[in-house]
């Protein structure tokens, strides 16, 4: 469908990692725990300026704006998992799938719930000034992101409603199936038990739309001859003013903020749980590898440099984090809707590993019998590895 | 009015596509098909009318290239011609024409794709049977391809190609009155709110051109001359088709309208959205001021479903079915 899928994706989801990793390692910062130390203020501002430097950055942009269809899961969390490492951070593997499981619903919830199509953009610039407020120490930095939002100005608003639908429509299609339940959204009752999203039939109508509960009929001169009002079930009002689409101010909507903001990081916040079921369901959908696609991750890896460093992690000096330690995973389930159903996550949180070295291999499997010779597989067989 | 009947498993959740759903009663056999697309997959169920007895099967979308990435389903909606039945399934790469069972693939059509992407996405969506032999499909390009299908055989051919709109077709629909009397066959809408009404025959003639207001019209029927449009604004609109003078404006949803579907013998008329309301509403041709009212009957609130396609199950409007985004059901509901 759209072609236009990849920077949204890499911007909201890049932003959501941004959000996530800066509230985690701030967290680690502050306990006492001496196995985790290390993370200090400065450690964290490294992390975040790397990253940041790294996906902002005008050739990577450029690439990702290029025409083309929506990756799969596979390897857009290589692009993330590769993107968080071009910092002095290393996640585990357990952290790594936390993480995109966290990126994925939180923008999963922006799609599905933003009024109009356009408010995709908003929800982008939402997470570009969110994660400008993270570096703005960093003139150069905060000078990349607004160059990158120059960019995605000039490349979406000029689109009109109906490819924005299309937007829409192609990254519903990319995260459908995929029902991971999310403590925050859970307490917040964002989310139901089945990890759908809970629909509000209230508030305001999007900009340029009607309340509904009003016919107006027409002679055939065009003038109104007649009103009649019908009741509509919801309980809608107008909208008070329009957002800005430009490189600064109000976006109205709050979908795409730091949720994760300085007020609530709270460990609990970023607890995900999933249902084995759910797991084969995701993984059937991320299953054919575009060979395409395998080509622009390779071009991608080199823009993002720092190939060297993937092949011996662990053994650069860079530094290890455990994002969601266990034990606080067993502090989580006191905020817990349904108890049992955490505790299920507990022992999933093991099995996940093996889970996923089973798809590994189905993935190595297949890719080495039916295209023997790809340099792509280089790259998908470390994604594997991860 | 209506109650909620026992929903319809899918084998795959639906996808969030206009019109996602297409409904065939074929009364000789006391069965009703169901068409939902998911991806690249079309999910079919037939029901027979007692509730009793099931039977799926799943279409993929396997033309093209099988190497590259499949390519994603746009609509599935059977065509119901004097003839035969056909399901036309629309792609990102062609126009799929199989028999109405899903069984035998009669005809593909596959659609023009430049060396290297363009950022101008591709893909056929709209489609509509029209009076005895003609099927008609829209393309991204704006351009409407008709059809001209023998009463048996795959014979098909691509008799006409009408480029009247620019922008990208979102839906179409042919006169479902059954009558003969009405001279618009025809109508095709696009993502600018462009409405085209048609006349069918050796060569299709524009009767007239509605122009939209930059908002996307996202389904659309035609009844007894009346063209019922609806729009991402929430609004639906009723028109003269050959004239398009506009009889009435309905602030109908909150949010993007995904679905329009009419009960031909009763006027009822269904409207569902991404708001989770799907509503039924009368249409009653007042011919004395040479109008159409419309009035407003039901609601029904699908809880936290953004719905992507409603129909009515049969020409009363007795019955309706509802899909929604990443549900793996086809709910039903029967009037009380």
């Amino acid at each position: 469908m759209s072609l236009r899928t990849l920077p949204l994706l890499m911007i909201n989801m890049g932003g959501e990692m941004l959000y996530i990793l800066d509230q985690r390692l701030r967290a680690q910062n502050e306990t006492d725990d001496k196995i985790q130390k290390g993370w200090s203020d400065a450690d964290r501002k490294r992390v975040m300026n790397d990253i940041v430097g790294v996906m902002f950055s005008k050739a990577f942009l450029e690439e990702l704006m290029q025409p083309q269809d929506t990756y799969s899961h596979q390897a857009l969390r290589y692009l993330l998992t590769r993107l968080a490492h071009t910092s002095i951070m290393r996640l585990n593997s357990t952290s790594i799938d936390r993480l995109y499981d966290l990126m994925t619903m939180a923008f999963k919830y922006q799609i599905a719930l933003c009024p109009r199509p356009r408010d995709i953009l908003l929800v982008s610039f939402n997470h570009m000034d969110g994660v400008r407020e993270l570096v703005k120490d960093n003139p150069r930095l905060v000078n990349l992101i607004n160059e990158a939002q120059r960019l995605i100005i000039e490349m979406f608003t000029p689109l009109s409603d109906g490819e924005f639908q299309l937007i829409r429509q192609t990254l519903l299609t990319f995260f459908q199936d995929t029902h991971i339940r999310v403590s925050v959204f859970l307490k917040e009752n964002l989310q139901n038990a089945d990890g759908s999203f809970v629909m509000p039939t209230s508030g305001t109508v999007p900009h340029g739309s009607e309340v509904p509960g009003l016919i107006r009929y027409f002679n055939t001169r065009g003038r109104v001859v007649r009103r009649r009002e019908f009741v509509t079930g919801g309980s809608y009002t107008r909208p008070v003013r329009d957002a800005s689409f430009d490189v600064s101010g109000d976006r109205v909507t709050r979908l795409g903020i730091n949720m994760y903001g300085e007020s609530s990081h709270t460990p609990e916040d970023t607890h995900t749980s999933r249902s084995s079921t759910h797991t084969c369901k995701r993984e059937q959908v991320s299953d054919e590898p575009n060979p395409l696609a395998k080509v622009e991750l390779n071009l991608l890896a080199k823009l993002m440099g720092q190939m060297e460093v993937w092949d011996s992690v662990g053994a650069d000096g860079g530094m290890g984090v455990n994002l969601f330690p266990s034990d606080q995973e067993e502090e989580d389930t006191r905020f817990s809707v349904e108890d049992e159903v955490f505790c299920v996550v507990n022992i999933q949180a093991v099995k996940v590993d093996t889970e996923l070295t089973r798809i590994a291999a189905e993935f190595t499997d297949q890719d080495a019998a039916e295209r023997p010779g790809d340099k792509g597989e280089d790259l998908l067989a470390m994604m594997d590895e991860l | 009015m209506y109650h909620r009947e026992k929903s319809i498993q899918l084998k795959s959740s639906a996808s969030a596509l206009y019109n996602n759903l297409s409904v065939l009663r074929l009364a000789p056999r006391s069965l009703t098909h169901f068409a939902v697309v998911h991806a690249n997959v079309v999910n079919l169920v037939s029901a027979s009318w007692d509730g009793l007895n099931y039977s799926h099967r799943q279409l993929q979308s396997k033309e093209g290239n099988v190497a590259t990435s499949s390519s994603l389903i746009m609509q599935a909606a059977w065509c119901v011609l004097p003839s035969r039945d056909l399901l036309v399934v629309t792609s990102q790469k062609g126009i799929q024409m199989y028999e109405s069972d899903g069984s035998i693939m009669v005809y593909w059509h596959a659609l023009d794709t430049p060396e290297t992407p363009t950022a101008k996405a591709i893909f056929a969506r709209g489609i509509a049977a029209v009076r005895d032999k003609y099927i008609c499909v829209g393309v991204s390009s704006g351009a409407v391809l008709v059809f001209d299908v023998p009463s048996k055989g795959s014979n098909i051919t691509l008799s006409e190609v009408l480029e009247e709109h620019t922008e990208a077709v979102t839906d179409m629909a042919s006169e479902c009155s059954g009558s003969a009397e009405y001279i618009a066959d025809l109508v095709s809408a696009d993502d600018s709110g462009l409405l085209c009404v048609w006349k069918s025959g050796g060569d299709f003639q524009l009767l007239n051109k509605i122009p939209g207001f930059d908002m996307s019209c996202s389904s659309v029927k035609l009844w007894k001359g009346t063209v019922i449009a609806a729009y991402g604004t929430g609004q639906i609109r009723l028109y003269e088709g050959v004239t398009g003078i506009l009889h009435a404006e309905v602030n109908a949803h909150a949010r993007w309208i995904y679905s329009l579907d009419i009960a031909p013998f009763t006027g009822l008329l269904l409207s569902a959205a991404e708001d989770s309301f799907v509503r039924v509403w009368h249409l009653n041709p007042a011919p004395e001021n040479n109008s159409v009212e419309i009035e407003h009957l039901y609601n029904e609130c699908v809880t936290d479903t953004q719905i992507c396609g409603a129909k009515f199950c049969d020409g009363d409007g007795y019955a309706f079915a509802v899909t929604g985004y990443d549900l793996s059901e086809i709910i039903r509901y029967t009037q009380a």
